[in-house]
Formats: C-alpha cells, structure tokens, sequence
C-alpha cells in the first residue's frame, strides 16, 4: 500500500529524507513560482513602453541673451539654458571644491562655460526652483533658490546650503550648432 | 460564549446556521463596559462615523470622476456645477477627511492621556496605528485626485520622499510615478489605490474591534472592571451616549460643509495642475503639518525622511517605552504635565509645518522636534521609574460609593 510506505511508522531515516527533500523541494518551486507571479504586477507599475520612448528636445539659444534664461520641457520636465555673464561663470569656477556639498568642478557640468544646462528639478524633493526670472530670488550663491525647504544652488547649479544632496543634474545635450542645442 | 435563547423562529432558524445574532448579541447587549467611560470615549465610535460618510460619499463621487490628467480638474468641476446635489457630496468628502482625522486625532490623545495603550491593549493599539498610516497615504492619494496646484506638489514633494532611500531610491520613484514625473499614470493608480484603501481600513477596523472586544475597553481610571458591578451593558446604554456624540459631531460638521466648506482647504488647489510652474508655498493638508515640520527640521534629505517615519514608527513601542504601572494620566501627577506639554509641542509643530522654512521658524521647528522625541524616547521611560503616583481607588465602583456615604 502506498499509504503504509509514505506514513512508515517505524521510520527509516532514508524514506524520511527523502520526504523532506521532497518537502523542501516543491516549497522552493512554490516560492519561486509565486515570486515569479508576482513580478507581473509589480513591474506593470513601472513606465510603459510609450512613455519609456525616448523623447529629445531642441533649443536655439541665440535668443537667450547674456544674463538671461529660459525654461524648456524635456520628457515633462522643466530643463533651464541659462546664458551666464561672466560674473557668473568666474564665481562658479572659483569656488573652492572643499566648501561643496558634491563637489564638482564647474568646467565638468558645462560644454561652453557661457551655456549653463540644468534639469530644473530640486533634488530634495522635487520642486522647481526659483532664479530663472530676473525677479526671482535667487538664494546666498547667485543661482537657484527652491522655496519648498529652502535649498540655495550657486552659478554652476551645484548646491551650497539647504536640505538638497545633490547637484542640479545636468542632463545629455548636444550642440547642433553654435546656438543650438538638443536635449536627450 | 453560551448563545442566548432567541425567540423569534426565523432569528433562531438562521442564527443556528450562522451565529450572526449572537455574535451582535455579544458585541452589545451581554457586552460589558465599565460604567465610568466619559466624553472622550465617543471618539472611536465618532471616527468609524466618519470613515462611513467617507465611503458613501466616494462611491458616488466616483461615479462622475474622471481619473485622466486632461480631465480630473473639469470633472471635479462639473461635479460641483452640474451634478444634482454633487457640491454637497463633495464637501462631505472634502470636510469629511478632516473631521476623520480630527476624530482620530481626540481618539488617540485619549489613549495617550488614559495609558489605553498599555497591556493587555498593545495590539489594539498597534492596530489602531495601522489604521492611522492607511488613513494618511488614502487622504494624500485622494488629495491628488482633483489635480490643481496643491494636488500636483503635494504629490511631487511626498513621492520623491523615497528618492532618499539609498541605492534604489530612485528606482523606487520611477516606479511609484510610472513615468519620469508626476502624470496621467500616477494620477491613474492613485485613483485605484484611494478606492481601495478605504476598505482595507474597514478591515483593520474590524480587527481593531475584535481586538477591543477581547481585551475590553479601559476607562478613565484605568483599573479594569473586578466584576458586574463594575460594567453595564454596551447596548443600550453605550450606543445612546455614542448616537448622542453623532448629533453633535453632525452639528459641527454640517456647519463647516454648508457655512465654511473650504476652511480646511487651499485656494491653490483650485488652480489646474502645472507642471512647469511650483506655487510660492506649498503646504500640504493640515493632518500632516507636524510631520511635515519634523520632516523640514533635519537639514539633511535621509535624516528627515528617516525622521518623518520614525516620529509614527516610536509609537509602535509606546507600550514598553511607558513603564508606568499605572495607566491613567488622572493618577500620574508629573506625566500629567509632560502630557499636555506635550499636546502642545504637536500643535506647535503643525502651526511650523504650515510655515515657511526660513528665519526663526527653522530653529523653531528643530527645538518642537527634539522635544517630540525627548518625550517619548527620554521622559516617558524615565517617569515611569521616577515618578509616584497616587493611590489608585479599589475598583471602579468605589470612589463614587465612598461619595455617597
Ligand atoms: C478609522 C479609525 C478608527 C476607528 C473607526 C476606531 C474605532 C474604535 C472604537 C469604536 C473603539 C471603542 C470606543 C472607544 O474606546 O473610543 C476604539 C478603541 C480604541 N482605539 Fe480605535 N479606532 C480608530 C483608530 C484608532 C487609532 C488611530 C488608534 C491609535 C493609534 C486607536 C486606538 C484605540 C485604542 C487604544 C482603543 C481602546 C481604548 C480604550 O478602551 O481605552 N484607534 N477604536
Ligand atoms: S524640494 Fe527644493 S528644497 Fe525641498
């Protein structure tokens, strides 16, 4: 009788690892399975494939005079081209390494140290920052200030006070031209 | 649990197929609880009030909501112009999320004050913790869904908490967002979630009641009942005090929806949702502020993610960190004080949340937040070790017996 060999009474340690071998084996297949099963539904919640379709964006800087900039959207972002003047540019490669938070050099986030490029979200929490308007504040370092929680950026978008890690995030972009730009 | 003999043939007839009658039977008129419960007891029941006009409301609001970016804004719109009666099932839901919370918010001061959290409560506290964070992340789901101004930030701001988790932080935005932003498929899910989240919690509330009805409610002495005379029935006794609290509370609540309907709301959540533009100052709804305030007061992104979470996670372990023996605050003379000192520093970290992050609001903020802490990880520990408190009375009957005499 089957039943008799599987309920073996008296036990003999070999039909009993076999029956834990069994056990444990058709568990991991289960737990595996259902990770597996789960997957599905998890990753159904990251980007669909139309909005993963890389988009790119072109900006023609000759309107952006010095000392001006200007907002674009790039995959539903806001992404700043700011013309700095040369005030600007000597604060932002001036600033001693050791007093930033993420120290990069300046001539490191830009191609053309006129043509600052920035993706325009604050990397606290996600907030646009203010400093693109000539009315705007523009926080202690002449950049960037994000009113959420106070977070200040300085002339080369990098950040010097607040709760913000990390630098404004200077995105992939290509000059085209020397007053053209595409983004992405 | 004997069942009680039921006349009626029909009740008996499907009583003895299932017991839903001696289960209601048990849970009310053979339920007993002690006499002596005050006003502050009626929050419980005030808040399972509210959680079922939050249900009512939503399901029909739902029924001409649009859950798309280009539209939510206009059919939120249209709900309130064209809709019969959709203005008022709105600001029920609307007003209806802050009484919930300020029900809540009575309900677990209460405890707070009464040591209701103590053994044999703990699950039932922890329980009611769980409702409390389901109710949060609904009220915030569902605060997006009108997509204005608010609506946008708010949801931009508090997703990208988890941008602070290290190494998959990021992974775990995109993920949140489906997308690079907040847009249509956050608004999407969101709508899903805050549809489902209310009956999760109707779940939690279940067990939270059996929970209750196994350890049995506390009361304002906080010595347990030593016997019949201690108690009396739930019903009738219990559900009139409680019904009476429900005219009340309808009274205060109807005045807001009908005489201040936007009270607790912002004017910039009636501007449509832009992406490009952030407003001036966004705060969020005036449930979170103290968290908010503590989430601000650390000038580091982890820290005060870390420390948002964690001023809800301590009271998990309220429990253990309060080792008095003694549970009610109405025998404990110096935690007394420490309670409504306390109270305060919560309503003074919610007037921070709601203002600005400059000048002296931040050091402000910092100080209301040590405290928040100090209290409960530092003070409560050490009162219950230092502290004498009064004489507790033999049993509840016996203070209202030596009056008489
Ligand atoms: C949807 C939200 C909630 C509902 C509908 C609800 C419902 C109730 C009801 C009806 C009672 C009995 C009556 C009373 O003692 O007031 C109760 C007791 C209790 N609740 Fe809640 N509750 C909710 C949330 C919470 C929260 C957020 C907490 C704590 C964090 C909590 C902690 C407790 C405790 C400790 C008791 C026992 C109190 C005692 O008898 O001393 N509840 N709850
Ligand atoms: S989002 Fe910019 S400082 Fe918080």
């Amino acid at each position: 009788m089957a039943h008799s060999t599987t309920a073996a009474p008296s036990g003999s340690s070999q039909g009993e690892s076999r029956r834990d071998f069994l056990l444990i084996a058709t568990s991991a297949v289960g737990a595996v399975g259902t990770a597996l099963a789960v997957w599905p539904f998890v990753h159904s919640m990251n980007p669909a494939a139309d909005t993963l379709a890389l988009s790119t964006t072109e900006v023609d800087l000759s309107k952006v005079a010095e000392g001006m900039a200007i907002t674009v959207t790039w995959q539903g972002k806001p992404v700043f081209v700011r013309h700095r003047t040369a005030d600007e540019i000597k604060m932002a490669e001036e600033a001693p390494l050791s007093d930033l938070r993420e120290p990069t050099p300046d001539k490191d986030r830009v191609q053309k140290p006129e043509w600052l490029i920035l993706v325009g979200i604050c990397t606290h929490l996600g907030c646009i920052p203010m400093g693109q308007k000539a009315s705007d504040p523009r926080g202690d370092f002449g950049g960037w200030f994000c009113p959420c929680h106070g977070s200040h950026y300085d002339t080369s978008g990098r950040i010097r006070k607040g709760p913000a890690p990390l630098n404004l995030v200077v995105p992939k972009y290509t000059f085209l031209t020397d007053s053209q730009i595409r983004i992405g | 649990m004997s069942a009680p003999a039921f006349n009626n043939k029909i009740i008996k007839w499907i009583d003895e197929r299932i017991p839903l009658f001696t289960v209601l039977e048990h849970s009310t008129s053979s339920y007993p609880t002690p006499k002596n419960l005050n006003y502050w007891w009626n929050f419980g029941s005030l808040a399972l009030f509210a959680l079922v006009i939050m249900i009512m409301t939503g399901i029909v609001l739902a029924m001409n909501y649009t859950g798309h970016t280009s539209m939510a804004f206009d059919s939120v719109e249209r709900i309130m112009r064209d809709v019969n009666y959709g203005w008022l099932l709105r600001y029920l839901h609307m007003n209806g999320a802050s009484f919930f919370f300020i029900c809540v918010y009575v309900h677990i001061f209460r405890g707070l004050y009464y040591g209701s959290y103590k053994a044999p409560r703990e699950i039932l506290w922890w329980l009611g913790l769980l409702i409390y964070l389901a109710m949060m992340a609904t009220a915030f789901m569902g605060y997006v869904l009108p997509w204005g101004q608010m609506s946008f930030w708010g949801a931009t701001v508090i997703t990208n908490l988890f941008s602070a988790v290290p190494v998959v932080g990021n992974f775990i935005v995109t993920w949140l967002w489906g997308g690079f932003a907040v847009d249509n498929p956050t608004l999407n899910r969101f709508f899903s979630l805050h549809y489902l989240l209310p009956f999760v919690i109707f779940a939690l509330v279940f067990l939270h009641l059996v929970a209750l009805h196994t350890s049995k409610s506390s009361n304002p002495l906080g010595i347990e009942p030593k016997g019949p005379q201690d108690t009396i029935p739930f019903h009738p006794y219990y559900t009139i005090k409680d019904l009476y609290g429900v005219g009340v509370f309808l009274l205060v609540f109807m005045g807001f929806v009908f005489y201040a309907p936007n009270f607790f709301g912002e004017p910039d959540n009636y501007i449509p949702a832009n992406p490009m533009v952030t407003p001036p100052h966004i705060v969020p709804e005036w449930y979170y502020l103290p968290f908010y305030a503590i989430l601000r007061a650390i000038p580091d992104k982890l820290g005060g993610v870390i420390a948002m979470f964690g001023a809800i996670l301590v009271l998990f372990a309220l429990p253990w960190l309060d080792s008095s023996k003694v549970k009610s605050g109405r025998f404990r003379p110096v935690f007394k004080w420490f309670f409504w000192l306390f109270l305060a520093d919560c309503f003074l970290l919610g007037w921070i949340g709601g203002k600005p992050a400059e000048g002296n609001y931040i050091p402000i903020g910092q100080a209301a937040t040590f405290w928040y802490f100090f209290h409960l990880l530092v003070v409560l520990p050490l009162l219950g070790r230092l502290e004498k408190p009064l004489a507790l009375p033999a049993s509840i009957s016996a203070p209202v017996l030596k009056e008489k005499a």
